[in-house]
C-alpha cells in the first residue's frame, strides 16, 4: 500500500472521507443531459465563497461606528493596499449573487425542479433567497452613505406599519428611535456572522436534500426509474465528478471573465451596482431627492409603492410585498401539471411563464425610477408608472393564483421514458 | 428482552414531556436578556431627552429645524397670510379635523398647534420616512401651482402637506405629519419632547 493510500485508510477509519467523496461527487449520478441552465447552482456556491472571503478581509479595515464607518470605507478604497479591489469584488459579488440566483430560480421554473419529490429542495432554496435579501439589506447600511441610511429608514419603517406592535417592533430592530449608531452596529453583527451562519447551514441542507432525491434535468424525467439491473446505477446518470466538475469549471471561467470586467472597468455599473447617492455621507436631516433600492429589490419595491394607503395605514403595501416573496414557497403545490419540463408543457404554462418573466423585469424597471417618470394618466391625478405597477403586480399574482387551473387544463405532451440527450 | 418489557412507556413519555417543557421555559428565560438587549440603551434613551429652544429671533414666515431623537423637528412662525389660507387647505386635506391620533390632544385643533402662530411638527414623511422639502411660498412662486397654500413636498414619493402638516387627499402618505409633545416654558421658550407642566 502506498503512503497516500495508507493515510486515506487511517482517516477513513476515523472520519467518513472516502464515503462522503463517493456519495456527493464520484458516485453521485446526475442526469447526463444537463444544459446551460445548470451552471448557476455551482456558480451561486462559488459567489458565496467569494463573498465570504472578500468580506473577511473587509472586516479587517471597516469600522461599524456611525462616526467612522463612511470614512473607513473611503480608507479601504484609498489607503489600504488593494483595498479598492477587495471592496469592488464584494460589491460586485452582491449583485452577481442575485443575477446568478435569479437565473437558478428561473431554471427551476423552466424544468419543474420544485415539483414532487423536490419540494424541500425548493423550500430550502427559497429560505436561502430570503437570507440573501436580509444579508444584502444589512450589508447595504454599512457604508453609511445617504442611500444606506434612507434605504434602511424606509425598510425598517415597513415593520412600523404592522398594526399594534409595529412602532415597538421598529424601535427594537433599530435599537433607537431612528436609524443610528446602534442600528449600524447590530446590522454589522447580522451581516458578518448571524445571517452567513444560517446561510451556510441552509446551503448544506439544500445540497443534502438534492443528493437525497437526485437532480432533475431538462426533460423532467426521473432517471432513477431506469437503472442498470446489475450495478443499480441510473442508465441516464453520469458521475458528478469528473463529468460535471469539469463542465462547471468551464462555466466558472466564463463567469469570472464577466465578473472581472465589471470589477475592473465598471464597478458601479452606471449607478446600478453602487448607487451614486451613496458616495455622500449619511445625513439624517436631509433625504436625497430620489431613493430607490439596489436593482435586485426593485420589483418588490414597485409593488410596495403601487398599493395605496388604506385605512390610514401603509400596511397593505407591506403585506403585498411580503406575499410576493412568500407565494414562491407554495409553488410545488400550485402546479397541477403532469409534465415537469417546459419541453412537454402546453401553451398555457409557456405563455404564463414568459408573461411572468416580462412582468418581473418591468416591475424592476418601474422600481428603479421615480413614480412620476412617465407623467400622468391623461388629465387625471394618477401617475402612469403607478398604474402600470398596479397592473403588473396583479399579473404577478395571477401567475401563481391561476396556476392550479391553467396547469391542470393545459395541452401537455407526454414525457419520454428516458432523457433525450 | 426483559429490559424491554420492564419499560414503563407512559411514565417515560411523561418524563420526556415534563423535561422538555422545563427546558423550553429555561430557554425562554435565557433568551429574554438577549432580546431585551436590543431595545434602546440607556444612552439612546437619554439622547431622546427634550430639546429647548428660544423662538424670540424667529421672524414671521421663517422656519428652523432642530434635532430631537435624531429626527428633524420643524418650527415655523406662520404669517397671517399663511394662517388665513389654512381653512382653504383643509378642503384638500385627507384628515382636516386631525382625527388620527398623531398629535397631543392640545394640538388637535384647526392649526394643529398650541399657539396658532407657531407650528411644531416632526419633519418625517408618514409614508416611508423621508424628510419632505419646505415649499413655504404661497401660489406659483412655490413651483407647485397657482393654488398652492404653502406647505411641504416629499421628494421621495410625491406626498404634499399643508402648513399645519396635514396630508392632501390621494397622496402615498396615509396620515398627517406627527406633532411631537411640546410645551412653552415661557412666552418664547419652546420645549420639544416633553409636555408635563412644570417639568
Amino acid at each position: 500500500m502506498s503512503k497516500t493510500a495508507a493515510l486515506v485508510q487511517w482517516i477513513d477509519e476515523r472520519f467518513p472521507l472516502t464515503s462522503m467523496w463517493k456519495q456527493h461527487l464520484s458516485e453521485y449520478y446526475a442526469p447526463k443531459n444537463f444544459n446551460f441552465w445548470y451552471y448557476f447552482g455551482s456558480l451561486a456556491l462559488m459567489v458565496l465563497v467569494i463573498q465570504i472571503l472578500s468580506g473577511i478581509f473587509l472586516t479587517m479595515h471597516y469600522k461599524p461606528d456611525a462616526a467612522l464607518a463612511f470614512g473607513s470605507v473611503e480608507y479601504i478604497m484609498r489607503d489600504v493596499p488593494w483595498g479598492w479591489l477587495v471592496r469592488y469584488i464584494h460589491s460586485t459579488g452582491a449583485s452577481m449573487f442575485f443575477i446568478v440566483v435569479y437565473l437558478h430560480m428561473f431554471r427551476g421554473l423552466l424544468y419543474g425542479s420544485y415539483r414532487k419529490p423536490r419540494e424541500l429542495i425548493w423550500i430550502f432554496g427559497m429560505l436561502i433567497y430570503l437570507c440573501l435579501m436580509a444579508e444584502a439589506f444589512f450589508g447595504y447600511l454599512l457604508p453609511w452613505g445617504q442611500m444606506s441610511y434612507w434605504g434602511a429608514q424606509v425598510i425598517v419603517n415597513l415593520f412600523a406599519a404592522v398594526p399594534f406592535v409595529g412602532e415597538d417592533l421598529s424601535v427594537w430592530i433599530r435599537g433607537d428611535y431612528v436609524v443610528s449608531d446602534a442600528t449600524l452596529n447590530r446590522f454589522f453583527a447580522f451581516h458578518v456572522i448571524a445571517i452567513p451562519l444560517v446561510l451556510i447551514g441552509l446551503v448544506a441542507a439544500h445540497i443534502l436534500a438534492l443528493h437525497e432525491v437526485g437532480s432533475n434535468n431538462p426533460d423532467g424525467v426521473e432517471i432513477k426509474k431506469k437503472k442498470d439491473p446489475k450495478t443499480g446505477i441510473p442508465l441516464d446518470g453520469i458521475p458528478f465528478h469528473p463529468y460535471y466538475t469539469v463542465k462547471d469549471i468551464v462555466g466558472v471561467v466564463v463567469f469570472l471573465m464577466v465578473f472581472t470586467i465589471v470589477v475592473f472597468f465598471l464597478p458601479e455599473v452606471g449607478g446600478y451596482f453602487l448607487e451614486y447617492n451613496n458616495f455622500i455621507p449619511a445625513d439624517p436631516m436631509k433625504t436625497p431627492p430620489h431613493i430607490a433600492p439596489v436593482w435586485y429589490f426593485t420589483p418588490y419595491y414597485a409593488m410596495l409603492r403601487a398599493v395605496p394607503a388604506m385605512f390610514g395605514s401603509q400596511f397593505p403595501g407591506v403585506i403585498v410585498m411580503g406575499a410576493a416573496v412568500v407565494i414562491f414557497f407554495m409553488l410545488p403545490w400550485l402546479d397541477r401539471g403532469k409534465a415537469k419540463s417546459i419541453r412537454y408543457r402546453g401553451p398555457l404554462f409557456k405563455g404564463w411563464l414568459w408573461t411572468f418573466v416580462v412582468t418581473f423585469v418591468i416591475l424592476g424597471w418601474l422600481g428603479v425610477n421615480p413614480t412620476d417618470f412617465l407623467g400622468k394618466v391623461g388629465s387625471s391625478d394618477l401617475e402612469m408608472a403607478t398604474l402600470l405597477a398596479r397592473i403588473f403586480t396583479t399579473i404577478y399574482f395571477l401567475f401563481f393564483l391561476l396556476m392550479p387551473w391553467y396547469t391542470a387544463i393545459d395541452r401537455e405532451q407526454p414525457e419520454p421514458e428516458r432523457v433525450t440527450g | 428482552m426483559t429490559q424491554e418489557s420492564a419499560t414503563d412507556g407512559k411514565k417515560r413519555r411523561f418524563l420526556i414531556a415534563a423535561t422538555s417543557v422545563v427546558g423550553a421555559v429555561g430557554a425562554g428565560f435565557v433568551a429574554t436578556p438577549f432580546v431585551v438587549s436590543m431595545t434602546p440603551s440607556a444612552r439612546a434613551r437619554a439622547a431622546g431627552a427634550p430639546v429647548e429652544l428660544d423662538l424670540g429671533k424667529l421672524e414671521p414666515g421663517m422656519m428652523i429645524t432642530v434635532e430631537w431623537r435624531g429626527q428633524p423637528v420643524w418650527v415655523i412662525r406662520r404669517t397671517k397670510a399663511m394662517l388665513d389660507l389654512l381653512p382653504k387647505a383643509a378642503e384638500k386635506a385627507a384628515d382636516p379635523e386631525s382625527n388620527q391620533p398623531l398629535q397631543p390632544d392640545y394640538a388637535k385643533n384647526a392649526t394643529r398647534s398650541i399657539k396658532p402662530e407657531y407650528m411644531v411638527v416632526v419633519g418625517i414623511c408618514t409614508h416611508l420616512g423621508c424628510s419632505p422639502s419646505e415649499k413655504l411660498k404661497i401660489g406659483p412662486d412655490s413651483g407647485l401651482g397657482d393654488d398652492w397654500p404653502g406647505g411641504f413636498f416629499c421628494p421621495c414619493h410625491g406626498s404634499k402637506f399643508d402648513l399645519a402638516g396635514r396630508v392632501f387627499k390621494g397622496m402615498p402618505a396615509p396620515v398627517n405629519l406627527r406633532v411631537p409633545p411640546h410645551t412653552y416654558t415661557s412666552e418664547t421658550r419652546l420645549l420639544i419632547g416633553d409636555d408635563k407642566k412644570g417639568a
